[in-house]
């Protein structure tokens, strides 16, 4: 039985992509660590689909649709940004701040 | 064996994790992120998902963290650089809504499930055998789910248009 194994994995890589991006200044990074949290909720969906029926699974392939349209939407922008201002650093990026 | 081999699996899954956010270069995180999502695949496999695994590697092994290296390249942020790090105070900050979370999660995911709405032990491998892997989803996502996964291909539509939109130098 393997559920409460896999949840406990899926719990402490999801507050480590939470940790991440507290911790990192660094665009990419951030980015990185948003897709580290998406994988701890996929990994916790196929764990309860072996339970409770192949939904879950269903729900993973939509989470990992969703996962590809925000990385490439999200790099386009950090593109974007670094065009603009070559940085990647969040400290630096406060055009909004009145 | 088989929870020998989850948990090897589920150390490396966070010991690459754990590099990924402390490591500075960025393409170091990015390849020790590449070593959490093989690992994952492999757990997916383990649980009875053999089709989301291959996706895994494929898709996100394969598709996105190549998008993400491009990218890192392309900037030129391979080489050393100073560090990125919040100072003690993001750190702690950091640490402690981490192990928050933790705690909170930990309880939650303890919590048992209801026994109505559990399925009786097996029945996934039982499906995987009479329909295939593939089958055990591909019933439900143009069935159940067909509404949705349309959905989703208007938006990786406008996801397209967006990255080429955002990216172009001069339209």
């Amino acid at each position: 039985m393997l559920l409460g194994p896999a949840l406990a994995v899926s719990v402490i890589l999801f507050s480590l992509g939470v940790a991440g991006v507290l911790l990192r200044r660094n665009a990419i990074i951030i980015f990185m660590c948003v897709e580290l949290m998406l994988n701890a909720a996929n990994l916790a969906f196929v764990a309860l689909a072996q339970q409770l029926g192949p939904d879950g699974q269903v729900i993973v392939f939509f989470v990992m649709a969703v996962a590809a349209a925000e990385a490439a939407v999200g790099l386009a922008i950090v593109l974007a940004i670094y065009r603009h201002k070559p940085t990647l650093d969040v400290k630096d990026l406060n055009l909004l701040r009145g | 064996m088989i929870q020998a081999v989850f948990w090897l699996f589920g150390a490396l899954a966070l010991l690459g994790g754990l590099m990924c956010i402390t490591r500075r270069s960025p393409v170091a995180s990015a390849l020790w992120l590449v070593q959490t999502l093989f690992s994952l695949a492999a757990i997916f496999v383990l649980l009875d998902a053999q089709f989301i695994a291959a996706l895994q590697v494929m898709v996100y092994a394969g598709a996105i963290m190549v998008l993400f290296l491009f990218v890192i390249m392309l900037l030129n942020l391979g080489r050393e650089s100073a560090t990125d790090m919040r100072g003690w105070a993001g750190r702690l900050v950091a640490l402690a809504l981490g192990l928050v979370l933790v705690t909170e999660l930990w309880v939650l995911v303890g919590s048992p499930l209801s026994g109505q709405i559990q399925l009786p032990a097996g029945t996934l491998n039982r499906v995987a055998q009479e329909q295939g892997v593939v089958g055990v989803i591909s019933d439900s996502l143009f069935r159940t789910y067909l509404v949705p996964f349309e959905v989703t291909s208007i938006l990786l539509l406008a996801a397209i248009v967006g990255a080429v939109v955002l990216a172009k130098r001069r339209l």
